[in-house]
């Protein structure tokens, strides 16, 4: 009787809706298992995976089984696609298709880099500020608004404008403006699992703040962490594209939003010079959203069956 | 088996010597406010108590009179803002627990004073393995190895008599029952072999079999370490099972104290008498159960806005005239004690 109202509020709180049996003997099976197995059966979620990992692939060998530089001049300007190279060439005869691969790299990894700082500001600052509360909760929001209420892209390009245009400053300009999210999110994470009786116990037990924050409250504010940093890194090579198609960016780094901003003017003449490394940001992000979504609907069995 | 307790002498200790040799815990004068819109509230006024070594103590009472706040406030873990310790003493092992540094106080925590709490269905973290949870709780107070702990976290589990611990320690928390979960954080409770344990509520939420298995162990456990044990419940049934003395609360005052036959079978606060008589007993007369259970009318008093006067006044079927003052606390012997009229009355008489 009371045992069973128990374990039916056991299994909604563990997040699995599963009925574990008391005297259950079956071999555990571990939360995450279930996660990836529920990834898996999303469909598009699976697809915007396979094509990322694609990607990330391509970014990583590319330039070593393709060696060649993204710069040099190989081709008629503005020949087209198949006449002289597979995806065309630009107004200076660059490849396309290589300037595509060499920047699946660059961006990539501005995007990848980008993302742990604005995640790393942005998780501390949440973090410090839901965990301590009062004061420094106080300081640190209004400090988080004050970055919230400058246009992020404006503020990236002053940065990059005012100091320089290299690929560190770069990162920094695209992590430093657009952390706020991960700090709210890392805030009220961290105030609603703060009152919960583990953490109580833990404290209990001597745990001390530091060891609070990073093994007992941040591991199970996760889940939802995961899904916002996968969206993130969408949202970055999106910020990264616009600052390159601005040129604000490293004049030795081929990327995407470069190749794209350097042929703005030949979009009518030569489709291919724009089109393609377009594409090539619009498939990553898409997946990236996919793949974003599909964990939500993984980590959050309420969506299940929808 | 547990380690020997490790003594280590912090720096800053105001050395005072208790005058019982034999006292675990000596709490005088605790008095806990929290700040209401900026309005002072006494949640717990001028608590006074003392375990003994070995002893187990029962704090009994309603909702809301400040069980658990008096719990928290032993291991300083009052929510702060909005609530703070006003005043008063804890003395362990001859330091002053509310004046130590927070770091110092966080080394106490699970070492000398352990607390296992309500829910245990809430209370392990669910994204560790429950020999992850004991090895790091070990880890935090022992020098010792990974492996050692490890060790020693299978020993621990076997104390508390869960079956098979080698295969339960790699299991999440939400793969055992509540009973198994509660002699896990009994378990964690006693990684250091502490001087107290404040159980507060520890079967509430358990089903009575289990209950009366959690208390066996507890007992158990006591006799093998002489642990202190401060239970904390709302169960006159559970406080008859495990107390030797037992501490009456109502709205933030001790209102009775005495040894569990003197609260059982002479209650001199019209409270417990009350408390008493609104327990439900078992009985063989079909018609017993007809008869409504006798209760005691009224609600707690609010202690926001707190009228003068003996805090059960409002409720108490003898009430006098008298009663609109504070009532003093009467000594009636040693650690007997009652915060009554009544009581000066009779003593006068």
């Amino acid at each position: 009787m009371e045992t069973g109202t128990q374990k039916l509020t056991e299994g909604a709180e563990a997040g699995t809706g599963v009925f574990v049996f008391e005297e259950s003997t079956s071999k555990p099976e571990i939360k995450w298992r279930e996660t990836v197995r529920l990834f898996c059966s999303n469909i598009a979620a699976l697809l915007g995976f396979i094509v990322l990992v694609v990607f990330v692939l391509a970014g990583i060998f590319g330039p070593t089984l393709y060696p060649a530089d993204p710069f040099e001049l190989v081709a008629a300007p503005l020949s087209g696609p198949g006449e002289f190279t597979l995806l065309g060439a630009d107004y200076l005869g660059r490849d396309v298709f290589i300037g595509i691969l060499y920047g699946t790299r660059a961006t990539l990894l501005i995007a990848l880099t980008a993302t742990l700082v604005t995640v790393f500001i942005g998780i501390t600052v949440g973090a410090l500020a839901g965990f301590y509360g009062g004061m420094i909760d106080n300081v640190l929001m209004r400090i988080t608004e004050f970055f919230q209420v400058l246009p992020p892209l404006v503020f990236s390009m002053v940065i990059v404008a005012v100091f320089s245009s290299d690929i560190l400053v770069v990162i920094l300009a695209i992590a430093v403006t657009t952390w706020t999210t991960e700090a709210r999110l890392t805030r009220a994470e961290f105030l609603k699992i703060k009152e919960r009786e583990y953490v109580l116990a833990a404290r209990a037990m001597g745990a001390s703040n530091l060891r609070m924050i990073t093994r007992v409250i941040l591991p199970n504010a996760m889940p939802p962490l995961v899904i916002a940093i996968t969206l993130r890194i969408g949202i970055t090579i999106i910020y990264e594209a616009a600052l390159s198609f601005l040129g604000l960016t490293d004049p030795d780094v081929m990327t995407w939003g470069k190749m794209i901003g350097l042929s703005r003017d030949f979009f009518f003449d030569a489709w291919w010079t724009v089109t393609f490394p377009g594409l090539a940001i619009l498939l990553v992000v898409l997946c990236i959203a996919l793949v974003g979504d599909g964990l939500n609907d993984a980590f959050n069995p309420k969506l299940r069956g929808r | 088996m547990i380690g020997p307790m490790k003594q280590d002498n912090p720096p800053n200790s105001a050395k005072q010597q208790t005058p019982q040799g034999n006292t675990a815990l000596k709490v005088d004068n605790l008095s806990v406010v929290f700040d209401v819109k900026g309005k002072p509230v006494t949640i717990l006024s001028d608590i006074t108590f003392s375990v003994e070594r070995g002893e187990t103590l029962g704090i009994i009472g309603e909702s809301g009179c400040g069980k658990s706040m008096t719990a928290l406030a032993l291991m300083r873990m009052i929510p702060s803002p909005p609530g703070r310790i006003a005043g008063g003493e804890v003395n362990l092992n001859s330091e002053n627990l509310l004046e130590v540094t927070k770091k110092r106080m966080s080394a106490v925590r699970g070492k000398e004073i352990s607390m296992i709490f309500q829910e245990p269905m809430t209370s392990l973290n669910p994204v560790y393995t429950v020999g992850n949870q004991l090895v790091e709780t070990i880890r935090r107070h022992k020098t010792v190895s990974a492996t050692e702990a490890q060790e020693e976290a299978v020993e621990l589990l076997r104390i508390v008599q869960i079956p098979a611990p080698e295969k339960r320690i790699k299991e999440y928390p939400h793969q055992l029952s509540g009973g198994m979960r509660q002699r896990i954080m009994i378990a964690m409770a006693l990684v250091c072999n502490p001087k107290v344990l404040i159980a507060d509520e520890p079967t509430t939420a358990l089903d009575v079999t289990v209950q009366a298995q959690i208390f066996d162990l507890l007992k158990d456990i006591q006799q093998k370490n002489g642990t202190s044990i401060i239970l904390i419940t709302h169960d006159f049934g559970a406080v008859s099972e495990m107390a030797d003395r037992v501490l009456v609360m109502y709205a933030g005052f001790k209102i009775e104290e005495g040894t569990l036959d003197e609260i059982r079978n002479h209650a001199a606060h019209p409270y417990t008498q009350g408390l008493l008589r609104s327990m439900p007993e078992l009985s063989t007369d079909h018609d017993a159960f007809r008869t409504p259970l006798p209760e005691i009318p009224g609600s707690v008093p609010d202690l926001i806005n707190r009228q003068p006067g003996c805090p059960f006044g409002p409720r108490c079927p003898s009430a006098t005239a008298k009663c609109h003052e504070m009532p003093p606390m009467v000594d009636l012997g040693a650690n007997r004690s009652v915060m009554c009229w009544l009581a000066v009355e009779e003593g006068a008489a």
